[in-house]
């Protein structure tokens, strides 16, 4: 504990660490105790799902398209062309695929809670929630927490599949890899485990952008300068901590789904 | 206290220290039942501080609030939501819902309580709004309305659950004196329709005049004075009479 306060560095990060787990906690028992707004939840899923699609789409098409194009020059001078589609698929499905969709969504969803909560806490708008006696964790967190948890999931799968399917194009049809083989390969080293993985990151990168994004808004003081301030620490806070954890997620989930192997 | 106490609010010793600084030094107030109670001081003296402690919005350091002779100051958020329904509170800038319309920032707070019989919901905005004198506004944005109705509206949404008691903070701050006459009409208007408790925190001596019963006075984090309209007016004491003159002597 000493250690803690020595630093003030330490100490911030340690609070900051510790308002993100509180709130976290809190809407898990919201949710869990049923204080579940379906309605909010729906309009949430659009804007955060559905609103994200076009981000998250493109990003997965050059990503697989530009993966593609590299993984051949360098495979084909050993003559491992149809070696691509594997290559491309494991990548988008362990790392490309999770991580992009996480600092996209972080970018764009993470960053328009955190404006959002941020500007209803300056103008008094979460204080009037309370005096109404609408608690602001179940009317703003909860709806968009579950709706996070449905969403990135989904849009890290939409991104993997757009990601091969421009992977699949430009081998084919650009570089002239044999459309059999690169789809043979992908299909006998791409295993239930990496889908898995996709999504159990996923899942955890929902986690960081909502909470981190509805704490810098629920903490925002300041006016206009701080609602700035929170938007740009939600944005950047989330980026680093998926990049981050995503390699702790690698190492971990590495020793129950081991990479390798044809099955 | 029993509930049938001729007091709605007793607060003892209040104390509340923000950034190291000392903005009530122990605060006791008794607020009658039914009647409109105005809490004078300066700016930055802690009305507004004083008046969130009413209704949970911040925890005192250290002493008693009693509300209907339940003590609140140590209530947390979930246990404190009964005791915000059977109040209402005007934020000094309206603290409207700007993503809600008027209609359903008024709605608002039916829904949240469970009322799904649409046919009831626009019949209660429909009196509320006509209440603070805002019909024909349901579909406005809250980006859309002046300042005098943004503080109607909010008005109207805090008085939809029928309180027993409304705070109103600084409910003339930053409005033109016709605005401000209207607010202050309807600060009287609401009283003798809706027989409600109200708190105005105000440094506004013209509001004052226009709805209080009776008046309180805060300086330096303590209450200063208590009593009517009439005592005040009529009273001697030098920073009495320099609030309600508004005379500084900070520079002379």
């Amino acid at each position: 504990m000493k250690f803690v306060y020595t630093f003030p560095l330490t100490r911030a990060f340690c609070l900051y660490l510790g308002q993100v787990a509180l709130l976290a906690l809190e809407t898990f028992k919201s949710i869990l105790a049923g204080r579940v707004r379906w309605r909010l939840v729906i309009y949430q899923i659009v804007e955060i799902g559905f609103g994200s699609q076009a981000v998250v789409i493109i990003t997965g098409i050059f990503t697989g398209a530009v993966f593609t194009a590299q993984i051949f020059f360098q495979f084909d001078a050993l003559n491992m062309s149809t070696a691509v589609g594997p290559v491309v698929s494991i990548a988008l499905f362990r790392e490309l695929g999770p991580v992009l969709t996480g600092l996209m969504v972080a970018g764009r969803v993470g960053a328009a809670m955190s404006a959002e909560i941020g500007t209803m806490k300056v103008t008094e708008q979460i204080d009037a929630l309370r005096a109404l006696a609408v608690n602001p964790v179940d009317y703003l967190v909860v709806p968009r927490a579950v709706a996070m948890l449905i969403s990135m999931p989904l849009l890290v799968g939409e991104c993997i599949c757009f990601g091969l399917l421009a992977s699949y194009f430009v081998a084919t049809q650009i570089l002239n890899v044999a459309s059999v083989f690169f789809v043979h390969h992908m299909w006998v080293y791409t295993h239930g485990k990496e889908i898995v993985m996709a999504m159990t990151k996923g899942f955890v990168f929902a986690i960081i952008v909502v909470f981190i994004g509805c704490q810098q808004g629920l903490s925002t003081k300041n006016g206009a300068v701080g609602v700035g301030r929170s938007t740009t620490e939600a944005v950047v806070i989330s980026s680093l901590s998926i990049l981050m954890i995503n390699f702790f997620l690698t190492m971990g989930l590495n020793i129950i789904f081991p990479a390798g192997g044809r099955y | 206290m029993s509930a049938t106490s001729v007091n709605l609010i007793e607060v003892r010793d209040l104390k509340q220290t923000l950034s190291g600084q000392e903005i009530l030094r122990g605060v006791n107030l008794d607020i009658p039942r039914g009647e409109t109670l105005v809490l004078l001081g300066q700016s930055g003296g802690g009305k507004s501080v004083f008046l969130r402690h009413l209704i949970g919005l911040m925890r005192p350091i250290s002493g008693s609030i009693r509300i209907e002779g339940e003590e609140i100051a140590k209530l947390d958020e979930r246990e404190l939501e009964p005791v915000r329904r059977k109040i209402g509170m005007l934020f000094q800038d309206g603290a409207l819902f700007d993503s809600m319309d008027v209609f359903e920032n008024v709605a608002f707070p039916l829904r949240e309580r469970g009322e799904r019989n649409e046919k009831i919901i626009r019949d209660k905005v429909a009196r509320s709004l006509e209440l603070v004198l805002l019909q024909g506004q349901e579909r406005k944005m809250p980006v859309n309305l002046s300042g005098g109705m943004r503080k109607r509206a909010a008005l109207a949404r805090a008085i939809i659950s029928e309180p027993s008691c409304i705070l109103y903070d600084e409910p003339t701050a930053g409005l033109d004196p016709i605005v401000s006459d209207t607010i202050n009409r309807l600060i009287r208007r609401l009283q003798s329709h809706l027989h409600v408790t109200s708190i105005v925190v105000t440094h506004d001596m013209t509001s004052t005049d226009h709805v209080a019963d009776h008046v309180a006075l805060l300086r330096e984090g303590r209450i200063h004075f208590t009593g009517s309209l009439a005592s005040l007016h009529s009273s001697t004491d030098q920073v009495i009479t320099d609030f309600i003159e508004g005379r500084s002597h900070e520079i002379d």
